[in-house]
C-alpha cells in the first residue's frame, strides 16, 4: 500500500502552477455523463435539438466541464475529500464536434493561502480553444 | 411571465433520502474523468481513513438535482425552465459524500434578482446525513432570459 502524500501549505507560493492537464471529449463523453449525472437534456446528445435553440451544436453539460476540471487539483492534492469548496461561473459553451471532439484544458494556479486554517485557494483556468470557459473557478483545498 | 420575486426565502419541503450507491459513485467518478484511486477503491479510501469511496467533488448536483426540479415545478415561481441557463455553481461541503450515504436535500430560494430583463435565481440546497449533520450546501444561479 502506497501513502498518501500531502502538498505542504508552507511550501506553496501565490502564482504557482500545482497541476495542468487536457480533457480530449467527445460525444461519447457526454452520453456518459448524461446517465451518470441524470442530466438528459437532449441539447447535449441531439444536434437538431441545439440547433432549434439556437446552439451552434451539440454542448457539453457545463458540469461535466466543471467536474472535470477538478480533476488535476484531485490528483495534486491526493484525496478528492479535500476539495471542500469549489464554484464556478459557466461563461462560455464548449461544443462537441461528432468526428473532432473538443479539448478542454486545465492550468491549476495556487490563487490565496490561508496559513491558519490550513486552505490553499487553488484558482483554474479552464480554455476551450484558447477560450475560457469557466469564470471564477475557485476550489478551496485543505492541506492539514 | 417573468420570475415572481415572492419566492425569495421560500424553503421547499426535503426531498425524499438518496441512496449514495459504491457503483453510483465509480460510474459518476469515470464520467468526470476521475482517476484517483479513492473514487474506485474501498481499500484506497479506507486506507486514507474514510469508511468506503469517496465521491468526487462535483457529485452533490446529483443528489441537488431533485430539489432544482421542485423549483421548476413550483406553479406560481414563473420559471419558464426552456429560458433557464445555469450561471453559477458552487459546493461548500463539511465533509466528503462517500457510499453508504443516506442524503437528504432541502432547498431554499436565497435570492431573486433583475438584472437586464433577465433574472436571476440563487436557489442552496443543504444537504444532510441520516444523523440530521450537515454535509453540503450545494448552491445553484440560474439566470432566467427575459421576454425578448
Amino acid at each position: 500500500m502506497t501513502s498518501i502524500s500531502i502538498p505542504a501549505l508552507d511550501g506553496l507560493t501565490v502564482g504557482d502552477i500545482v497541476a495542468e492537464s487536457s480533457f480530449p471529449l467527445t460525444r461519447d463523453s457526454l452520453v456518459r455523463y448524461a446517465g451518470a449525472s441524470g442530466d438528459f437534456n437532449p441539447i447535449h446528445y441531439r444536434d437538431d435539438v441545439a440547433e432549434a435553440v439556437g446552439l451552434p451544436g451539440v454542448l457539453a453539460h457545463g458540469m461535466l466541464t466543471m467536474g472535470l476540471a477538478i480533476q488535476p487539483v484531485v490528483d495534486w492534492a491526493g484525496d478528492p475529500a479535500r476539495v471542500v469548496d469549489y464554484q464556478v461561473r459557466f461563461t462560455r459553451p464548449v461544443p462537441v464536434d461528432p468526428d473532432l471532439g473538443a479539448v478542454v484544458t486545465v492550468v491549476a494556479k495556487v490563487g490565496a493561502l490561508d496559513a491558519e486554517a490550513g486552505i490553499a485557494r487553488i484558482d483554474l483556468t479552464v480554455t476551450f480553444n484558447s477560450v475560457t470557459v469557466l469564470g471564477k473557478a475557485q476550489a478551496r483545498v485543505s492541506l492539514v | 411571465m417573468s420570475v415572481n420575486p415572492a419566492i425569495q426565502g421560500r424553503v421547499f419541503p426535503a426531498v425524499p433520502p438518496y441512496l449514495v450507491g459504491r457503483e453510483k459513485v465509480r460510474e459518476f467518478a469515470r464520467a468526470v474523468f476521475a482517476t484517483n484511486p479513492i473514487n474506485f477503491d474501498p481499500e484506497a479510501a479506507r486506507a486514507a481513513g474514510h469508511s468506503d469511496v469517496v465521491a468526487p467533488p462535483t457529485f452533490a448536483v446529483v443528489v441537488q438535482e431533485a430539489t432544482l426540479a421542485q423549483l421548476l415545478a413550483e406553479p406560481d415561481a414563473g420559471i419558464d425552465f426552456t429560458r433557464v441557463v445555469h450561471g453559477d455553481q458552487r459546493f461548500s461541503y463539511s465533509r466528503p459524500i462517500v457510499a453508504g450515504d443516506e442524503l437528504t436535500a432541502t432547498l431554499t430560494v436565497a435570492s431573486v434578482k433583475s438584472l437586464g430583463g433577465h433574472s436571476m435565481v440563487t436557489a442552496e440546497s443543504v444537504v444532510v446525513d441520516a444523523t440530521g449533520a450537515h454535509v453540503v450546501t450545494a448552491t445553484s444561479t440560474l439566470v432566467v432570459r427575459g421576454d425578448e
